[in-house]
């Protein structure tokens, strides 16, 4: 459970220089009249939908240490054989890393005003997402024509598994893609969709984020580092 | 008063807030059912949380039945019972109480009192209901597939759960894991909205340190329920995947029947990490959007301000921030490091240290109030004693060495029905009382809520007070039948008799709740629009029901905390959290 602690952990950081900026000292009962709010005035520099995917990855995020907690624990067990990283998955890798690239490409167009470039961008990212999840079921082909299946070994377990809540996220962000595209589309001003190339920029970057972590945990590369965590746990 | 430096405004700032941009519903269709308005969809989300909470009252019915009369009902047998206790379980705690706190009561009251006009993404709250819906369904359906629901107890332990011993092995644990699985992901878009509004949609002067303790307690517990509803969520996915696919996440070498399973080298206790990850946030999850409830009922009928505000809001967060370092103390019998039990135990004392501090300043805002012993007020003083009550027991079970001999028995049964059944169904109670007048604009029955609260406050005791002795004899928990004993005398199955038709009489008090919620919606007193006399902001509304999109044209103005009751001068015994000072009246501010 140490990945979800240190996880946690972090959550509570930023929860807490937080709560370290909004007055909890203050004394309420004697402060009567208008406050000048220290957000500034009532609208917040931020927009609603940005704290809300910030919340989300948070929750997104815990979802995946929990995950990655659990793999830590389980491979600690007598029958755990790695099984083979498919090649495939470095490509996968490079092509996600593009789409996340297009993106910001995409986002940085938006702040130019360069509706085109937001076009290229956006295309660019959606395509290469889309080889990527193609990608990623070429290598679990590769893996079932190998013999690794699912049921087989928990290593095995723990690969499909863990690819594919990192793939049905990548879907549900398409889908996002997908609207923001359309909306560009249909002649949508540029004012009405900076907000949503940004938002999907965000959301891309950390699922690839996410991705670097889970390759590095599934090559084993990170293996020495789980130890350590077990350890220091046990 | 204190002039404070950074009040620096002398006047109202413009106060002319532009329209923004709501939903408008458009038919009957979208106003009534598909509705995006936060105080529908709440009224939703309660009334599928209570209608559900009917059938969980029924199934303790037949547990006390089979329980306090062993024998006399031939249609219960040992499997049913397990039944029984599983969907009773698992319906109060999830698909009532978290939903009913959070759905319920977050979806009305957060938006209206910190002055918003909507939650902030209003279609992802609508479809937040109707996935909870959804997941309320599929749970029910349990009831009428081959094999009826799961029999695993509400924890759902592998490796037991999904092997064919325990009955609804075929589809009443798949169905219960799919709709758990649903049950988050409607959630989680509902958190985020309820997070999000309180952190970018406060009105003007609604500092973080100016709301309700309601809000903090529901924001609090929103955050802790969004980090903690993942674990189970993982724990859900997996046992699924053992259940379905024979993968071995959870499931060891086992025979079963005779017969060697598929599975092979899993581990349950990962399973019990992973759900009491999220099992002990779950308790606070429900206990917090109480705590916060409490304060502002006692507050208000007791006509005082609320001792140690600051502390109260200090001790929300820091029970929040504790309850995911205590998940272990649930785990003293599973066999682990005696180091662990320890650290466990330790941080389990430590969070008796901010919950005492809510206590006692509860006691406190008591001390010398006005207390008027009005419904909410009476849900709220049997919220303290049965929440004390539940603590104490807690000490006893946080500490390994008297948990040991006290495991898997009727103690622990006891306590956590004192703790976090009884004690969050009272707030739950005094809630509904309290805000009721507001959500339909009449008053509930007077004599028929007395009748209520007596009948369920004493009988609950009835049922549960008795239960911590038969737990220190040693009764064990779960069992269908105790049968011929040694260690169990013959006065114990008298108890246990007494306490069945306690349950009884305490279920049919709840049906005249029940009647009384609908009969007061027609008949009941007008209200007007704070009969309470209440400071906070969701009873200062242009309307009552509250209109769309709640203030009208303009949003109101905070000018001071919600606690200002009883104040020295004023000239009355409340002043609202918008009314301004009256050397900004002066000046040409207006309320």
């Amino acid at each position: 459970m140490s990945a979800i602690i240190l996880f946690m952990a972090g959550i509570a950081a930023i929860a807490g220089w937080w709560l370290s900026q909004q007055r909890l000292a203050s004394k309420p009962w004697l402060e009567e009249g208008v406050l000048v709010d220290f957000r500034g005035d009532n609208a917040s520099s931020l927009p609603p939908a940005k704290i809300g995917l910030g919340v989300f990855l948070a929750v997104v995020g815990s979802l995946f240490a929990l995950f990655i907690s659990a793999y830590s624990m389980r491979m600690g067990m007598v029958d755990w054989r790695a099984l083979p990283v498919p090649k495939l998955l470095w490509f996968n890798t490079g092509v996600l890393i593009t789409s996340s690239i297009a993106l910001q490409w995409a986002y940085m167009a938006a702040r130019r005003n360069d509706m085109d470039g937001v076009i290229i961008g956006l295309l660019a990212g959606a395509a290469s997402a889309v080889i990527f999840l193609v990608g990623q079921l070429l290598a679990w082909q590769q893996l079932k024509v190998a013999g690794y299946f699912v049921a087989s070994n928990p290593a095995n377990s723990f690969f499909y598994l863990i690819t594919a809540v990192h793939g049905l996220h990548l879907m549900g962000g398409l889908v996002a893609l997908g609207r923001t595209t359309a909306k560009v589309w249909r002649g949508a001003k540029m004012i009405q969709v900076r907000l949503s190339v940004e938002l999907c920029a965000i959301y891309w970057h950390f699922l690839l984020l996410v991705w670097l972590v889970l390759l590095g945990l599934l090559t084993g590369w990170t293996d020495n580092f789980v130890d350590i965590c077990r350890q220091l746990l046990t | 008063m204190v002039d404070i430096p950074f009040d620096t405004v002398a006047g109202a700032p413009p106060a002319e807030v532009a329209e923004v941009e709501l939903y408008h519903p458009k038919s009957w269709w979208t106003r009534y059912v598909f509705s995006q308005d936060a105080k529908v969809i709440a009224v939703q989300y309660s009334i599928t949380a209570m209608s559900i909470g009917m059938v969980a009252l029924v199934l303790s019915w037949l547990m006390r039945l089979q329980l306090g009369f062993p024998g006399t009902f031939s249609f219960i047998d040992p499997s049913q019972y397990l039944q029984l206790i599983t969907m009773h379980g698992m319906i109060m705690v999830i698909y009532l109480l978290t939903a009913l706190f959070l759905g319920g009561f977050g979806n009305y009251l957060i938006p209206l009192m910190v002055g918003a006009r909507d939650m902030v993404f209003p279609y992802v709250n609508m479809l937040s209901y109707w996935v909870y819906l959804l997941a309320v369904v599929v749970l029910a359906s349990t009831f009428f597939v081959p094999g009826g629901p799961t029999g695993a107890g509400w924890t759902l332990y592998p490796p037991q759960a999904i092997l064919s011993g325990s009955p609804g092995q075929d589809w009443g644990i798949v169905l219960m894991l799919a709709s758990l699985i649903l049950f988050i992901i409607g959630f989680t878009m509902g958190g985020l909205n309820y997070v999000v509004t309180v952190l970018q949609a406060r009105t003007r002067g609604m500092t973080l340190m100016r709301m309700p303790l309601t809000v903090w307690g529901i924001f609090t517990a929103t955050v802790m329920a969004l980090l903690a509803f993942p674990a189970l969520f993982v724990a859900s996915v997996m046992l699924l995947l053992d259940r379905l696919l024979g993968t071995s996440f959870f499931m060891p070498t086992l025979v079963e029947m005779g017969q060697l399973t598929k599975y092979g080298g899993g581990s349950p206790i990962l399973f019990q990490h992973l759900f009491w990850f999220f099992g002990h946030p779950e308790v606070y999850i429900v206990a917090l959007p109480a705590f916060g409830i409490i304060s502002d009922l006692i507050s208000v009928h007791a006509r005082k301000n609320i001792f140690g505000y600051r502390m109260m809001v200090w001790a929300i967060v820091a029970i929040g921030a504790l309850s995911f370092v205590v998940w272990a103390h649930h785990m003293y019998v599973s066999g682990m490091n005696p180091y662990f039990g320890f650290f466990f135990a330790t941080t389990t004392l430590i969070i008796a240290i901010p919950t005492a501090i809510k206590v006692y300043n509860w006691v406190l805002t008591l001390w010398r109030g006005d207390i008027h012993l009005t419904i909410p007020m009476l849900f709220a003083l049997a919220f303290i004693i049965t929440f004390v009550n539940g603590g104490l027991t807690g000490l006893f079970l946080g500490n390994v060495v008297v948990d040991v001999p006290l495991s898997d028995t009727m103690f622990v049964v006891a306590h956590f029905h004192m703790v976090m059944g009884i004690a969050p169904i009272m707030a739950v109670f005094g809630g509904i009382y309290h805000w009721y007048p507001k959500v339909t604009g009449r008053m509930l029955n007077e004599a028929l809520g007395r009748f209520h609260f007596w009948v369920s406050f004493l009988g609950a005791y009835a049922i549960f007070f008795p239960m911590h002795y038969l737990g220190l004899l040693g009764m064990p928990r779960r069992y269908h039948d105790i049968g011929e004993t040694a260690f169990i005398p013959a006065s114990a199955h008298d108890l246990n008799a007494f306490m069945s038709v306690a349950a009884l009489i305490v279920g049919f008090a709840q049906l005249v709740f029940l009647f009384n919620l609908i009969w007061s919606l027609f008949k009941g007193n007008e209200a007007g629009g704070n009969p309470w006399g209440a400071a906070s902001l969701e009873w200062q509304t242009p309307e009552t029901p509250p209109g769309h999109g709640n203030w009208g044209k303009e949003l109101p103005i905070v000018y001071r905390w919600a606690y200002d009751y009883s104040v020295p001068g004023a000239t009355r015994d409340f002043v609202p959290q918008n009314e301004p000072p009256t050397r900004l009246l002066a000046q040409g501010a207006h309320p």
